[in-house]
């Protein structure tokens, strides 16, 4: 029973979310939103026992996306409303093509429902869930079937950091127009340099 | 009582808004990106759920590295965005034309 209201009170929130993040006029408030619909689909996560793929959500989607997201709104200086303007134009079109995903959706499910198509038996065993918890049963899977995926995740990772901060990194210009030539040819020895004789034991005031 | 019904409808009405909202927002680039998200974010659910349906902990394997692509592209994503920025001023899809496509 509780797992029922818990699952309608984070399905409500997540469809609402979503809308209000495709619906926004400013779009920080669209990220925003988004934080809130990846809150409550970690909580559907949760529900289901995939806890450590919710919190992997909440840290990578919440943590980084999102505010990467906020970060870059809020730096660049864009006129939204101008951006805004097809929005009542595009929304039959959008609408129409929504619906029809939407009912091939629909229909498709239901077909599943129904019986679905038999594509031949299962064989082999599948990776099913143990005695341990979420996160040690998976971790067993993850490092030792899938550990070369894993591996090619990280270097996708690499690979996108070097390439964020390549396409971002502005090369400096040379420093000719930090130089100031009349000072440094004005500069004369007697000045620039101090001859100091310690005696030894002590230190030196420069 | 919540079926695996549920959750694969909840996963097709985010997939559905993720779309829509790539239709309703085709000047705003960032707002289509956080569309590819709520897409992504769909599939996620949907390869959770059938994961705790099925017993086989691989669908949840698969949704980790849908994670990392998403990441991945957010970031490479938004890098393009600021460097497109930088040199023309403004981000509406419409200019988006150097390449005459």
């Amino acid at each position: 029973m509780i797992q029922t209201i818990a699952f309608y009170l984070f399905a409500v929130i997540v469809v609402a979310s979503a809308v209000m993040v495709i619906s926004a006029r400013n779009p920080v408030h669209s990220v925003l939103w988004l934080i809130l619909a990846f809150f409550n689909a970690a909580g559907l996560m949760v529900l289901v026992g995939a806890e450590f793929i919710a919190m992997l959500l909440v840290i990578v989607y919440v943590g980084a996306v999102a505010v990467l997201f906020l970060f870059v709104v809020m730096m660049l200086d864009i006129d939204f409303a101008e951006l805004r303007s097809g929005f009542v134009k595009n929304f039959p079109f959008g609408m129409l093509i929504a619906l029809v995903l939407a009912v091939e959706l629909i229909f498709g499910i239901g077909a599943w429902q129904i019986g679905g198509i038999q594509l031949g038996l299962a064989q082999g065993a599948g990776h099913m869930a143990d005695a341990h918890s979420n996160i040690a049963s998976l971790g067993a899977v993850l490092y030792g079937q899938y550990l070369f995926l894993f591996e090619a995740a990280g270097l996708i990772l690499l690979v996108a950091m070097v390439g964020a901060i390549v396409l971002t990194h502005r090369e400096r210009r040379a420093v000719r127009g930090q130089q100031n030539i009349s000072k440094q040819v004005a500069r004369r020895p007697d000045e620039a340099t101090v001859m100091k004789s310690p005696e030894s034991g002590k230190g030196i005031e420069l | 009582m919540i079926g695996i019904e549920h959750y694969v409808f909840l996963s097709a009405i985010l997939f559905v808004l993720g779309v829509l909202g790539i239709f309703l927002n085709r000047k705003n680039i960032i707002v289509i990106l956080m569309a590819i998200e709520l897409i992504l974010l769909a599939v996620n659910i949907n390869l959770v759920a059938f994961s705790a349906f099925l017993g086989d902990l691989v669908g949840q394997i698969f949704a980790m590295f849908v994670l990392t692509v998403a990441a991945g592209e957010a970031a490479i994503g938004l890098a393009i965005l600021v460097i497109y920025f930088r040199g023309r001023g403004t981000i509406a899809v419409d200019s988006v034309d150097r390449l005459k496509g």
